[in-house]
């Protein structure tokens, strides 16, 4: 599933979207400018280690708690275990991937997405 | 379960008038919200997303309403009540499915469609059959989480009413389905919205109040409380760690690693949960929006991690299993031993209305997908009337409505938490792996949509309807379910697991590859293109605002 480039398609068939949006072909020009690769790469620089990083995480998670619980059942303070802290830094994960995402795309993301964004609706008007 | 140690017991289970008066006032401000949002919904965009009006943290909060369903606060409490850290695993599944939502799914989703899944993929496809395709397991998913409400809700009022006897739950799950399709009918997604607006408020309010209570009652030490609860459970130290209910052998193993995937992957695959992404004007708003519901919900389940253990220290399993409902009457009796007939009324009063908010969520999102995919798309060929398009889906409304109705009075005996399982599978399985597809893969095919959609679809259901959940034998899953057919000497449950996960989302996935790369009409790069210039940058898509 990666962001890679699709077939050369034919920029000489325009077909026009549905209630007159632009042509695809306009879309064509977008999707191949540096500024649009530049910020699909960030959208997968970002997204993507982060989806591998916590599925691996949660499901060594539930591999331990199904194959290893005797690992889980060791005492850390009183009677919390292992089990119980590592549920609990899954939450931990959990809020900070997302709140990273969230600083991340605002920063890096919105901008540039922005300016594309700005830059077809102008040319839609002519 | 209608013993009448049940029958007695609802009997000394707070004061079922009190109980009424406060179900009674949560359903005429439900009703009022409704009303009120109705006078301003106007347009086909006002009846499927609320105008596209609300602000990231409004529909955060509301999608935390959507997304907390009664399995989250009374199941999952319920199943840690009964066997401890098991049910735990429970709730960090719910919420780590939410990042996948998060990182791929919710700008890209809002910027590519309108109202539904479907609007995704066929923007990327433009095929009739797809669309079809996508309503479909839409409708299917909705209603299996629907029953699911339903059932809770029987359970729920049975214990608090003092309703015994099925015929009297049955009359309680019909009310509240159709108390919810009325509020669906007037209110559209602005009402529905709103109302889970303050169903998420009250029930975040009530699940803190309590935990803080149980805290207490502990000495504010985590360690006291799990040492209490140990101590008053008969499995003693092994209800801490994990394997009371999954570890009993190898099939219940791979059972859980089944159910695992399906939470993790069926998140982002639920359509109710999507839907809520049109409700909000841009992208940004709709990312943000998932990070306000990833805390509400994280913080959330934190909260049900010390209900569940402050209920079996201070109920004990042996009381709840004996309540109406098993472990889903946990934490009720749970807010009943802490602040008495007030407390309980309380807490039972949200959990009732956890439940009309989220059958209101799915029932809007069903009849959109019915209206606006099958009625408008596929059967008027893109040629329906606005007025008609919403009219159709208020009429869809009634039937999903009552289908649900029907299908919770059958499914009233069962476990919550677990049929919410069985739902995010079939999700994970039919819907997610066509909308990762469009979104991220160029070659992807109408066929390759058609196979992963109906793949997943039928595999995932077929694979229930073989399983120990639908026939054979007692499920291990809280010790209070069993087959659906109860009579033992009916047997056809050839697939060992519960959760038919672990087999349908791969071959979901596979399928969707698969008649991908056989097809040979090539896929339309052009299309992909336009796609993904606009998942990313957003141009093209409908904006909001209006307030």
């Amino acid at each position: 599933m990666a962001l890679t480039q699709p077939g050369r398609g034919s920029i000489s068939g325009t077909v026009s979207t549905q209630s007159g949006r632009g042509s695809v072909s306009g879309y064509e020009v977008v999707w191949a400018s540096r500024d649009f690769r530049t910020l699909r790469r960030r959208f997968g620089s970002f997204s993507l280690p982060a989806c591998v990083l916590f599925f691996t995480w949660y499901f060594l998670f539930v591999i331990t708690a199904v194959f290893a619980p005797g690992f889980m059942r060791i005492g850390v303070f009183g009677d919390v275990n292992v089990g119980l802290c590592f549920g609990v830094l899954q939450f931990a994960s959990t809020f900070a991937i997302a709140v990273g995402y969230h600083r991340c795309a605002r920063r890096r993301l919105d901008p540039l997405s922005g300016r594309l964004r700005q830059r077809l609706e102008a040319g839609r008007k002519h | 379960m209608t013993s009448p140690a049940a029958g007695t017991l609802a009997a000394t289970v707070g004061t079922p008038a009190v109980n009424f008066v406060i179900f009674a006032v949560f359903i005429v401000v439900t009703l009022v919200i409704a009303v009120s949002a109705a006078a301003q919904s106007r347009s086909t965009t006002d009846y499927y997303a609320g105008g596209r009006a609300f602000t990231g943290w409004q529909n955060g909060i509301a999608t935390g309403g959507d997304y907390l369903s009664a399995a989250s606060f009374l199941g999952i409490a319920g199943i840690i009540a009964l066997a401890g850290y098991d049910g735990f695993l429970y709730s960090v599944g719910f919420l780590v499915g939410w990042l996948l939502v998060l990182l791929l799914v919710a700008g890209p989703l809002r910027n590519t469609g309108r109202y539904t899944m479907a609007d995704v993929l066929d923007l990327r496809l433009k095929a009739v059959p797809v669309r079809a395709a996508a309503a479909v397991s839409t409708l299917t998913v909705s209603l299996f989480y629907l029953v699911a409400q339903m059932a809770g809700a029987g359970a729920l009022v049975s214990l608090l009413l003092g309703v015994s006897g099925s015929a009297a739950q049955d009359i309680t799950v019909a009310v509240v389905g159709l108390l919810m399709i009325f509020c669906v009918l007037v209110g559209g997604m602005k009402g529905t919205t709103w109302v889970q607006i303050v169903k998420a408020t009250i029930l975040a309010a009530a699940a803190a109040v309590t935990t803080i209570w149980v805290l207490a009652r502990a000495g504010f030490n985590l360690s006291t409380l799990l040492h209490h609860a140990a101590a008053s459970s008969p499995a003693g130290a092994a209800v801490l760690g994990p394997g009371l209910e999954y570890g009993v052998n190898t099939v219940s193993k791979f059972d859980f690693i089944s159910l695992a995937l399906a939470l993790v992957l069926g998140t982002a695959g639920l359509p109710h949960v999507l839907m809520r992404l049109y409700t909000v004007p841009n992208a940004q708003e709709a990312r943000r929006s998932v990070v306000w519901t990833i805390w509400m919900v994280g913080l959330f389940y934190l909260c049900t991690l010390v209900l569940g253990f402050g209920a079996m220290w201070l109920v004990g399993g042996k009381q709840i299993l004996a309540a109406p409902g098993g472990g889903d009457s946990a934490v009720p009796l749970l807010a009943f031993k802490l602040g008495g007939t007030l407390l309980l009324g309380i807490v039972a009063a949200v959990a009732f209305a956890t439940i009309l908010a989220v059958v209101a969520g799915l029932t809007i999102t069903a009849s959109a997908s019915f209206a606006h995919d099958v009625y408008a798309d596929v059967l008027r060929r893109g040629d329906a009337d606005p007025g008609d398009e919403v009219r159709v889906a208020r009429i869809t409304a009634v039937v999903i409505g009552t289908v649900a109705v029907i299908g919770g009075i059958f499914a009233k005996d069962i476990d919550v938490a677990f049929l919410v399982g069985l739902a995010f599978a079939v999700a994970a399985s039919a819907n997610l792996p066509s909308i990762l597809y469009s979104l991220f893969w160029p070659r992807f095919t109408a066929r390759g949509a058609l196979w992963s959609i109906y793949g997943g679809l039928v595999s995932s259901v077929g694979l229930i309807i073989f399983s120990p959940v639908v026939s054979g034998q007692a499920s291990p899953v809280g010790g209070a379910s069993s087959s659906l057919i109860s009579d033992p000497h009916v047997n056809f449950a050839f697939f060992p697991l519960d959760n038919p996960g672990l087999v349908s989302i791969p071959l979901a996935f596979f399928l969707g590859w698969l008649g991908t790369v056989t097809d040979r009409h090539p896929a339309d790069s052009a299309r992909f293109a336009r796609m993904q210039v606009r998942a990313l940058t957003g141009v093209g898509a409908e904006r909001g605002g209006r307030s």
